[in-house]
């Protein structure tokens, strides 16, 4: 049932040298240089008006101030030895798309790689920090990554033989790094398809030719209902306008109960659940231009803490700010991975701020009124080919192939009790997801965040899929990502609305005793809109 | 929040603290409402003499304010003589605290009550002539009758009733039991003055009855406390005429809506002092109760409610009361709202949430015990039961000590030895002077707030 048992496989041994991890090593000692695939750039949309082709600008590198940074180390062709990972036995589910306590790696890439049996793997992403000096084959995403034998009907696997892309390329621009050149000209001026359009912020949505538009979810925890409409409970017609009914006093559905967005290319949905009084969750789906013109989906989802202070401004504001900031930064051109760890970064100062604001001391109940407003954050960004993902605490992103055939995957790390059991190997992972610290989690965005750790990942899905970015309101009826795909509607990838309807409907039936929120955002391929299975 | 919108009239505010979240089947859910008035003006300090009242208050409505002295002229008043002369300085001091405008007359009771100033069913206007002429009129009290208190406050409430002004007042001192009436007539002038004006209550000497001086300040809204050294009235009766000039509003009513099938199990006033109101409900509307609250200046108190509401499945949330403070409209127009808290009910699975004591209403309901203990434990002294008044003091020394209630653990420390204060083990002891009993029952109900 649980095919994904992400740190036993990847503690067993390296996808690419088959060299042993050590327990708790998130990474392999052997060739843990940080693989980063350097995008191409991304596709036209018909739409566009103008035709100039943007290269990505180059992911930063990230510093190593603050002690956790993992350089983006510029590989090289022909640095390390190459890999073979046709005839390689890959692990399950290895996504260790990045070390838990590592800051962002730059861009890496998955692709599902056919072995023999036809059973599609992902490679690890990006297997954390740099080991220097140990030379070992580089995971599954090298440049001989071709299509292994039985591969005939599942979609390409590989890019790699694409030219004008080297996956072994950090995004720093360097030799080799064939056909990447970092966006020189300042990417509002040059890169904006928009040109005149760039409005006051740099995203003026008028000239974009896919425009955007975002979805923020609610505008206050107690928003009242409408005044004219009756009681919910109990049929009076007497609700006052702060929401209770005047009559037997049951709190109207506020707006945050239930919430539904969809935009072309992505939809969420969030609900309040069975079995808590208010809808803590909260999310963020937009889209926006690259400034080649093509078109860049964004979803984020919260989850308030609940054992801190106004929870549900917490996640308001963090999905909120991490929006906002994508698109900000994507249609300046600004590398999709290193936008979203600077979204978390804008996101966790939002929440921070909260810590300060007024109604610190509102909230008079004793077992919360100690802990800052706190929350989760995951988010998706696909743009191009490139499919970036980002996280702290214990939301997460799965990735659900269309072709259900293939293999689906979890692509986060949850920062939580258990994930930290069993990533060092003191539990395994029934053991540790049965203990009631389980879902304690080891990473949040908020004022008493002690040190904050944007996890981010970037993959190069080689075939169509869906990404489901959802709270664990959702995944703890499927956490699996073979029950979220049997779970996920066949159609999610068209129809995604429905899918994250019929998602958070599967909590709910499951008990829905959390808050639920789900977004779905279809990965298309080249084909545009070729999604169902 | 309502405010007043006029010009130097206080802003009431009201803030709740509960523990929201109830079990399954919970159904309890207890609040401590805070009500605080502030920028008025004018505070409990001395007030600026010839500062007009009718300045300060709202146009279009009564202005200024009405009081009425009423002194224990009784026959006791003269032993020792020394009490009625303190009696007659102590009234002049108040007279002299009168802020100028004031309308005021000075009562003496006995067995019949006898105005002494102005006289003919009216009230002087306070400046520094009439002010003079009721000193004078005073020196000529003489002592001798009896005591009947209710005739007292039915002269006082009808010479506040002539008055055209938002504030009535009475301060009223007896140094004897009210021998020359039945607790029944009392109790039907209580009920009659009730809600009409406000009176503060003191007992001179050892030799009045507590519950009678008490159940006239509970009554009418006001303090009730001993003086028992006659010296120190004068400084006790000035500091209550200073209080009653700093009243801005008076007839202030707590406002209490809770949903259909709940039922409001208490209502109390917890702090300056307990004072229960629940009985003193009256019915205003549909799920609606008014709970009268006098008169305010500025000052802060707060309330307990404690409402049982109608079980609903986890996840729900209700409203479990709405506690408004109100200004009746006497025309019986709509009232005007000076300010709203709410108290909310959250059915949780979440243990941890809904076992938690929210400490305001932890601290208050010990309060509430300790006022509890400290009267059954003198109750059980005066009916010679020993072991039980150690047990009830105890705990009562105990309860003062855990939070912090220092003028209470004094006046207990008066009545028993104090073994150890935190485990509440005491000793009775064996000569208690009669006064610090009576300061300590008259006391007893004063409460400290929550260290915060």
């Amino acid at each position: 049932m649980t095919p994904q048992i992400p740190q036993q496989a990847a503690c067993s041994k390296c996808p690419g040298c088959e060299e042993p991890f050590e327990s708790g090593d998130l990474f392999c000692g052997a060739c843990g240089y940080d693989l980063s695939a350097v995008p191409r750039p991304p596709r036209e949309r018909p739409a566009v008006a103008s035709g100039t082709r943007v290269d990505w600008p180059e992911a930063p590198l990230v510093s190593e101030a603050g002690g956790s940074g993992v350089p983006a180390t510029p590989q090289r062709p022909g640095e390390l030895p190459g890999t073979d990972s046709g005839g390689r036995e890959l692990p399950i589910a290895p996504l260790r798309p990045d070390r838990p306590d590592a800051l962002p790696v730059s861009a890496a890439a998955f692709s599902p790689v056919r072995q023999a049996g036809s059973e599609a793997r992902f490679g690890p992403a990006a297997p954390g920090g740099p080991v220097p000096g140990v030379p070992g084959p580089a995971p599954a995403c090298g440049p001989g990554r071709a299509p292994g034998p039985g591969t005939a009907s599942a979609p390409a696997p590989g890019p790699g033989p694409e030219p004008g892309w080297s996956p072994r390329s950090a995004p720093a621009p360097g030799p080799g790094s064939g056909g990447f050149q970092p966006a020189a000209p300042g990417p509002r001026v040059g890169g904006h398809p928009g040109g005149g359009s760039a409005g006051d912020d740099g995203r003026g949505s008028g000239g974009h030719p896919g425009g955007y538009a975002a979805g923020h979810p609610g505008t206050g925890p107690a928003a009242p209902p409408l005044p004219t409409q009756p009681c919910v409970a109990c049929r009076a017609d007497r609700v006052d306008p702060d929401g209770y009914c005047g009559h037997c006093g049951h709190a109207q559905p506020r707006e945050r109960d239930h919430m539904e967005r969809e935009l072309s290319g992505v939809a969420a949905v969030s609900d309040r659940g069975l079995r808590h009084h208010r809808n803590e969750d909260s999310f963020a789906v937009s889209s926006t231009t690259l400034p080649d013109g093509s078109p860049a989906v964004i979803a984020i989802v919260c989850d308030g803490v609940s054992s801190a202070t106004r929870p549900d401004e917490a996640s308001l504001a963090a999905a909120g700010s991490a929006g906002e900031y994508l698109l900000e930064s994507l249609p300046r051109g600004t590398h999709p991975q290193q936008a979203m760890h600077e979204a978390i970064l804008a996101a966790a100062s939002a929440v921070d701020s909260l810590a300060a604001g007024p109604g610190t001391a509102m909230e008079h109940g004793p077992h919360r009124h100690r802990n800052p407003p706190a929350c989760t954050l995951a988010g998706a960004v696909a743009a191009g080919e490139l499919l970036v993902v980002g996280w702290v605490g214990d939301s997460r992103a799965y990735w659900i192939p269309d072709d259900r055939s293939g293999p689906p995957a979890r692509l986060t790390e949850d920062d939580s009790w258990a994930a930290q059991m069993v990533s060092a190997g003191l539990m395994s992972e029934a053991e540790a997801y049965a203990d009631e610290r389980a879902h304690a989690i080891t990473g949040w965005l908020g004022a008493d965040a002690c040190e904050l750790e944007p996890h981010t990942a970037a993959f190069k899905p080689d075939r169509p899929g869906v990404v489901v970015v959802c709270t664990d309101g959702l995944w703890n009826y499927a956490e699996a990502p073979r029950e979220m795909a049997r779970v996920l509607p066949p159609d999610a990838a068209s129809r995604p609305l429905h899918g994250a309807r019929v998602l958070v409907g599967h909590a709910l039936d499951g008990g829905g005793h959390d808050n639920v929120t789900v977004a779905v955002l279809p990965f298309a391929m080249r084909r545009r809109g070729a999604g169902s299975a | 929040m309502a405010d007043f919108p006029q010009a130097n009239a206080p802003r009431f505010s009201i803030e709740v603290y509960q523990n929201e979240f109830l079990p399954e089947g919970g159904r309890e859910v207890n609040a401590i409402v805070t009500v605080t008035s502030s920028g008025g003006g004018t505070t409990s300090g001395a007030p600026s003499i010839g500062a007009s009242a009718s300045a300060a208050s709202p146009p279009g409505r009564p202005t200024g304010a009405a009081v009425v002295v009423m002194v224990d002229c009784s026959g006791s008043m003269d032993y020792p003589p020394t009490k009625m002369r303190n009696a007659r300085d102590a009234t002049a001091a108040a007279v002299d605290t009168l802020r100028d405008g004031t309308a005021f007359a000075v009562v003496s009771g006995t067995h019949l009550a006898a105005e002494v100033y102005p006289g003919g069913g009216r009230l002087a206007k306070a400046d520094a002539t009439t002010r003079a002429c009721a000193k004078e009129a005073l020196r000529r009290l003489r002592a001798g009758g009896g005591t009947a208190i209710g005739t007292w406050l039915r002269l006082a409430d009808r010479l506040l009733g002539g008055a055209d002004v938002s504030i009535r007042h009475g301060i009223l001192l007896t140094d004897g039991r009210n021998e020359h009436e039945t607790p029944e007539d009392l109790r039907a002038a209580l009920d009659a003055c009730a809600g009409r004006f406000t009176c503060d209550a003191r007992g001179v000497g050892t030799d009045w009855e507590v519950e009678e001086v008490t159940a006239v300040a509970s009554a009418l809204l006001g303090t009730a406390d001993i003086v028992a050294d006659p010296s120190g009235l004068a400084a006790d009766f000035a500091r209550m005429m200073e209080n009653a000039m700093g009243k801005e509003v008076a007839d202030v009513t707590l406002r209490l809506w809770s949903p259909v099938g709940a039922e409001i199990a208490f209502v109390k006033q917890v702090a300056p002092t307990v004072e229960d109101l629940t009985g003193r409900r009256t019915e205003a509307g549909a799920r609606l109760g008014d709970y009268p609250t006098g008169s305010w200046g500025d000052e802060s108190r707060d309330y307990h409610v404690c409402v049982r509401v109608p079980e609903a499945a986890v996840g729900r949330e209700m409203l479990a009361a709405r506690a408004s403070l109100i200004i009746p409209d006497r025309a019986g127009g709509t009232p005007r709202t000076l300010a709203q808290g709410l108290v909310r009910a959250v059915w949780t699975d979440d243990m941890a949430a809904s076992t938690a004591i929210n400490p305001q209403v932890a601290h208050y309901t010990g309060q509430a015990e300790l006022a509890e203990a400290i009267r059954q434990g003198l109750d059980a002294r005066k009916s010679g039961d020993v072991d039980g008044a150690t047990a009830r003091l105890g705990r009562a020394v105990q309860l003062a000590a855990a939070s912090g209630n220092q003028d209470t653990a004094k006046l207990l420390a008066k009545v028993v030895d104090v073994v150890d204060a935190a485990t509440g083990t005491v000793r009775l002891k064996a000569r208690v002077a009669e006064a610090d009993e009576m300061t300590l029952e008259t006391r007893s109900t004063k409460t400290v707030r929550v260290r915060k």
